[in-house]
């Protein structure tokens, strides 16, 4: 791994991601609506108030000096301000940010917790019961969309047996474990919802990666060894076997970001998901512009960790 | 009643010679409703009976947390750039007007002494001017006197064009002085009768000066109080999160005793409306929900839950179905739907009058809104003084039949009637809203029975509301024959919403259709008397000049009126609170507490 090889990658990401902003830019403006729909059916808002804001915000000019002045700005590290809160776009999404990481994170990390091992044991013993069990309820996993599966358990855990809050907050008024406490209570169903439906096409990979491995002939030798079982399963089958559940797992990013976007608005998730919705819903062009831009850099980013990861479970195939 | 006998009879309160009381008994013995009798005397010049609130706690604080719940949260918090209730909403917690409007429509004093009356030397008797004391040792989150010098202020910054503050349109036409420390004086171009715009309500919120006045203008976004607000209300700027979260706490220099009870309070946002009722109602997480877009049948079954009661608060929303005047398929001059052109068909009077009859009100208020959409035959059904008692809401397929063929619209081989090669045919458009979706399908089904064939249009609602000129799917375009949506005045004073039908206000090209009149229907008479109601000082006659101007175009069937729409809230049973269908949730949120 060299330094030469991440510049490398870096430079490559530049034009993608140009790319994807001059698209999104054209999409957002040819598509109809405006920020200043909802003074239009608002009787005591004159008009000339609403042309005015309109000017002000430079929405009267041509779709490509919008995109020259937005890309210029951009560059000089100023992503503009939102036209609904007035507020900086980098302020808003960064007051939003942490709250999705740490939801995405821990769901990324459910699901690989409970994936790895359902994944290796249902492997090692092929189409026994446990696999069989293990089969069925990834097909149930991954087949149910997140919108289903974050409000059936709402009405299990919220209204029938009255467990768990379903609106997620950010201003808990507790300090220490009371605080941790609430902020565990409040995540167990989003991260939940996201961690299963991850977890559930995982297994199947886990599964299919490990049964491939283990008949190897390697696989074979170390066990003649003499090496424990267990040893050879975690030393020699899951490290090896694990190369191409990384690559899912990286390019999955973008599909778990777009069911985070999903959860974030059944459990109202101050995320950046929830956020991207909302300026959607009004045409708030900056933020969503902002919004997708880091979405795109999360995904290259991941693409990258994943790069660097393969170097570290098989040193043959570390880049130079 | 005699409109003449009516003055006397007001007249003869005002010298004392009959009670207060006995006045409002003779108004109800004739069919008036209570509010409404003391709001004749009330604009009459005669001091407004203030109503004691049934406020119990006898300490400030102590109520604990206050959890309300909106479905669109609250994006940003300067009340002049507020650009929808969620907004005025969430600044409502910390700033406050001079006035507020109660649920009746009645204006109570907040940030001021006492009221304006012409006893009390608040109104001129021109209705040129009006003059506010404000409250003495109102301070300032900060601690600096809230004075006359923020009142105005709040006048210059609103005017100033580079601010563009959306609430410029109640700031029109007027001048602001101070007077004392706390005296203002209102002057205005014209006698104005509804004198109580400026400084109340929603768009009367005051700002101080400051904090603000090195930021009007085109420096008005930089302010930082933009998004802390340094208020006088009940509950201190603690934490904002645009659309996500507004949150305060208690104000212990409050300027009302014992008040605000909660020490905090917590307005979440985002998600959506059902289960928002769902958090109040069914499992009572919150204790308020804000504008439950939700059809009633569900809110029935949430208040099962019985942690809530869904509150209704009437206000003057009507959905009503709008009729074109004009031709909206043939193009003159790059527009269709142009006053140079008049449409072929509902420019009968029959026909319109048939549709009239075809729209079943009573079962869309039954199947579709329940307690949520009353039906109307008023485009202008509130505050009650304005509700004119001289239309009908008849559902009559037979009737109509029978004014068609009169009128010579005889049905043809398709079972569509037509005359003189012009068939009966009509696009009827809306936005996408499953309520909008079933009252189209209710309305197409009379019209077929009757020989009408309607075709049905839904368009996302946020390009049917938008200002899109380059969109011809927008409301304003009207590039269909019929179209169906909610609007109403957002104060208890019809004045601004009536302009809908004035000729004046045509929506058209010219003026990249941003005027009020959608169904390009045009009236002389009306506008005559839209003119004269403008300046009509006498609340009695000016009352029946808007009964008139509700008249002229439901008579007319420029429109036909459908269901009008009260505000729907949910809130936990043990909260004391109470919004208004005039002005923000929060207008008496000094006032809100919970039984313990």
């Amino acid at each position: 791994m060299s330094r030469d090889y991440l510049f490398r990658r870096i430079l490559i990401a530049i034009p993608s991601l140009l790319g994807i902003s001059l698209v999104l830019f054209t999409v957002l403006a040819l598509a109809p609506g405006d920020p200043f729909g909802e003074l239009v059916t608002n009787p005591n808002v004159p008009a000339e108030i609403r042309l005015a804001l309109r000017a002000k915000f430079g929405l009267d000019d041509p779709v490509w000096i919008r995109y020259v002045r937005w890309l210029n700005a951009m560059l000089q590290g100023d992503w503009g301000f939102s036209f609904t809160s007035r507020m900086d776009v980098d302020t808003l999404i960064m007051q939003r940010l942490p709250t999705t990481v740490a939801v995405i994170g821990a769901a990324q990390i459910l699901a690989i917790v409970v994936a790895i091992p359902v994944g290796v044991l249902a492997a090692t013993r092929p189409y026994s019961l446990f696999d069989q069990i293990a089969n069925t309820l990834a097909f149930v996993g991954f087949s149910l969309p997140t919108f289903f599966t974050g409000l059936l358990l709402i009405l299990v855990f919220s209204i029938q047996l009255d467990w768990l809050p379903f609106v997620y907050r950010t201003d808990i008024r507790a300090s220490g474990w009371q605080w941790w406490w609430e902020h565990i209570r409040q995540s167990i169903m989003p991260v939940t919802v996201l961690g299963l439906f991850q977890g559930a096409s995982l297994v199947r990979y886990v599964r299919s990666s490990v049964l491939d491995v283990i008949k190897l002939d390697y696989v074979t030798t170390a066990r003649s060894k003499g090496i424990g079982e267990p040893k050879v399963v975690t030393r020699h089958v899951v490290r090896n076997a694990l190369i191409p559940v990384v690559t899912l797992v990286a390019l999955q990013m973008p599909v778990v970001f777009g069911g985070a976007i999903v959860t974030e608005q059944i459990f109202r998730i101050p995320g950046i998901g929830s956020l991207l919705i909302s300026s959607i819903l009004a045409n708030d062009t900056p933020v969503v512009m902002g919004v997708t831009f880091v979405f795109a850099c999360l995904v290259v980013l991941f693409n990258l960790i994943a790069d660097i990861l393969y170097g570290w479970l098989d040193p043959r195939i570390t880049f130079r | 009643m005699q409109e003449k006998e009516l003055q006397g009879l007001i007249d003869r309160v005002v010298d004392g010679k009959l009670s207060r009381r006995s006045f409002v008994r003779r108004m109800v013995a004739v069919g008036l409703t209570a509010p409404m009798a003391t709001q004749l005397l009330a604009l009459s010049g005669v001091a407004m009976a203030q109503t004691v609130g049934d406020y119990k706690p006898t300490k400030r604080g102590g109520g604990g947390a206050l959890k309300v719940l909106w479905w669109q949260g609250a994006t940003l918090l300067n009340p002049h750039f507020a650009t929808g209730t969620k907004d005025q909403d969430g600044c409502r917690i910390f700033y406050e007007p001079l006035g507020s409007w109660d649920a009746d429509g009645n204006l109570v004093p907040i940030l001021a002494a006492e009221v304006p009356t012409r006893e009390n030397g608040g109104l001129s008797a021109d209705g040129k001017s009006v003059t506010w004391k404000l409250k003495q040792n109102v301070k300032w989150h900060d601690g600096k006197p809230f004075t006359a010098d923020d009142v105005v202020f709040n006048y210059q910054y609103v005017t100033d064009p580079a601010t563009a503050a959306i609430t410029a349109g109640s700031y029109k036409d007027m001048k602001v002085e101070k007077v004392d420390t706390h005296t203002v004086k209102i002057t205005f171009v014209n006698p104005k009768p509804f004198w109580a715009d400026p400084f109340v309500g929603v768009n009367g919120m005051i700002i101080p000066k400051h904090l603000f006045e090195n930021f009007s203008g085109a420096k008005s976004r930089e302010a930082p109080t933009n998004l802390k607000p340094v208020g006088t209300g009940p509950y201190k700027f603690k934490d904002f999160k645009p659309g996500d979260l507004v949150a305060g706490e208690i104000n212990m220099d409050y300027h009302m005793a014992n008040r605000p009870h909660f020490d905090s309070i917590e307005m979440k946002g985002g998600g959506d409306a059902v289960s928002a009722a769902r958090a109040v109602l069914q499992t009572g997480e919150y204790d308020w929900a804000w504008n439950m877009q939700v059809e009633d049948e569900v809110l029935v079954r949430l208040e099962a839950g019985g942690k809530g009661k869904v509150r209704i608060y009437p206000g003057g929303s009507v959905e009503h179905i709008q009729l074109n005047s004009t031709d909206p398929y043939t193009e003159v001059d790059g527009e269709r739907s142009s006053i140079k052109t008049k449409h072929p068909s509902l420019s009968d009077k029959a026909v319109r009058d048939a549709l009239a009859l075809l729209v079943d009100r009573d079962s869309i208020e039954k199947h579709i809104y329940g307690r949520t959409g009353i039906a109307t035959s008023n485009y202008l059904n509130n505050p009650a003084r304005f509700a004119s008692k001289n239309t009908v809401k008849e559902f009559n397929i037979d009737k109509a039949i029978a004014l068609l063929d009169a009128a010579g619209w005889k049905p043809g081989p398709d079972g569509i009637r037509q005359k003189d090669g012009k068939k009966l045919k009509y696009l009827y458009q809306t936005s996408i809203n499953q309520p909008r979706q079933k009252t189209q399908a209710i309305v197409k089904q009379a019209c077929q029975k009757a020989g009408i064939d309607i075709e049905i249009k839904s368009v996302v609602a946020s390009v049917y509301f938008s200002s899109d000129e380059a969109n011809p799917d927008t409301y304003p375009h009207f590039y269909a024959d019929l179209q169906m949506y909610t609007t109403g005045p957002s104060q208890p004073d019809p004045g601004v919403w009536m302009q809908s039908f004035l000729s004046s206000e045509v929506c058209a090209k010219a003026n990249r259709w941003q005027s009020r009149n959608i169904t390009r229907w045009r009236n002389k008479e009306y506008d005559d008397i839209y003119a004269e109601a403008e300046t009509e000082l006498n609340p009695v006659k000016r009352a029946a000049m808007y009964i008139q101007l509700n008249d002229l175009p439901v008579k007319d069937r420029a429109v036909i009126p459908i269901v009008y729409r009260p505000q729907v809230r949910a809130g936990s049973l043990k909260l004391h609170a109470s919004a208004s269908g005039w002005d923000s949730d929060f207008f008496e949120l000094h006032n809100w507490y919970k039984d313990a």
